[in-house]
């Protein structure tokens, strides 16, 4: 018993070692979303390129989506619209826009002089769909599958690192769910 | 010197009067707007780490303090309002964690190192009472050590 007791701070050492270095390389400003395995939240907003045109959730059924939320005030995402491009060109995987927060002139003239990469884009100019998509940082990229449903958010840009790594094994895994 | 030390303090104390957000909401009466300020002290900003939305610049954290008005306004009770929040932005909002299952440690801690701490002064207590006062600080074989080793020290060094 006595021994035992020795080597207790050894112990306390090795289980506080364990817990901090399970810590180590973890980023703490990137969240898991709060809407994993629910539905893509309910919105009518209009189309980015199309004002008269509404869009709703239902824009998200029948394929495995990339949601990926935008505004030109964001330099990340500038950072990553070439990537974007890439993804949706050679790659051919449908992506749509979700313009954060921004205005219709300035978004258009980006598109129109960076390409657009995007199946459709949904225009939020106050954010409210964002909002209820716990949006907190622009760029940030949902994989939302075939029936509508969220089920992976990346924060941060996407490229090819990204994509291969984190967001293609995603996808194929919902593939799989059917 | 008393001046620099002035103001450096009255800069420091600028910072505290300012770190409060002005926003220009109407309340009905004080219980409301105490209610409110409550409510965003105790909600965390998705962005910013550690600070609560009442302190957060970021557009965000006035984006959820507009929720909060609104839904106040529209009669929801606290509950809810946390509720609709963590439904979008995650457990990572609340400051005061629910009591569960997996936040079960992190409020149960203090009681067990408290609890610890208890046991390990009443086993200290209960070693020294069962002893007695009047116990003898050697055993018989501790003290046979001991003359041992005064009996050698004297033959080493005689007076």
């Amino acid at each position: 018993m006595k021994r035992f007791l020795l080597f207790l701070p050894l112990l306390v050492a090795v289980v506080i070692g364990i817990v901090l270095f399970a810590g180590i390389g973890k980023d703490p400003t990137k969240l898991e979303s709060a809407l994993i395995g629910k539905p893509v939240p309910e919105f009518s907003l209009r189309d980015l390129h199309n004002p008269d045109a509404m869009l709703d959730q239902g824009l998200f059924r029948g394929q495995v989506n990339l949601l990926n939320v935008w505004g030109t005030w964001c330099p990340a995402c500038r950072d990553e619209h070439d990537d974007l491009m890439w993804l949706a060109m050679e790659k051919g995987v449908p992506i749509i826009g979700l313009n954060y927060k921004d205005n219709r002139e300035d978004a258009l003239v980006w598109l129109d002089r960076l390409g657009d990469p995007y199946r459709k884009t949904i225009y939020d100019p106050k954010g409210t769909l964002g909002f209820d998509l716990g949006v907190y940082g622009a760029p940030e990229t949902f994989v939302i599958d075939a029936g509508g449903v969220v089920r992976y958010r990346h924060v941060g840009v996407v490229n090819e690192n990204v994509w291969e790594q984190t967001l293609l094994p995603v996808i194929n895994e919902v593939r799989e769910d059917g | 010197m008393i001046r620099i030390v002035f103001v450096a303090l009255a800069v420091l104390l600028s910072g505290l009067a300012a770190a409060e957000v002005a926003d220009v909401y109407n309340f009905e009466d004080r219980a409301q707007e105490q209610r409110y300020q409550n409510l965003i002290s105790e909600l965390r900003c998705p962005k910013c780490q550690n600070q609560n939305i009442a302190d957060s610049n970021a557009p965000i954290s006035k984006d959820m303090r507009d929720v909060v008005y609104r839904m106040m306004k529209d009669g929801a009770s606290n509950e809810e309002i946390v509720d609709s929040l963590v439904g979008r932005f995650g457990e990572f909002v609340r400051y005061k964690p629910e009591f569960e299952s997996r936040t079960f440690l992190l409020w149960a801690t203090p009681a067990i190192a408290v609890f610890g701490g208890l046991l390990v002064v009443a086993g200290v207590v209960i070693r020294s009472r069962r002893a007695g006062p009047d116990a003898p600080a050697l055993s018989e074989e501790e003290k046979a050590r001991v003359d041992k080793m005064l009996a050698a020290q004297k033959r080493d060094r005689p007076s």
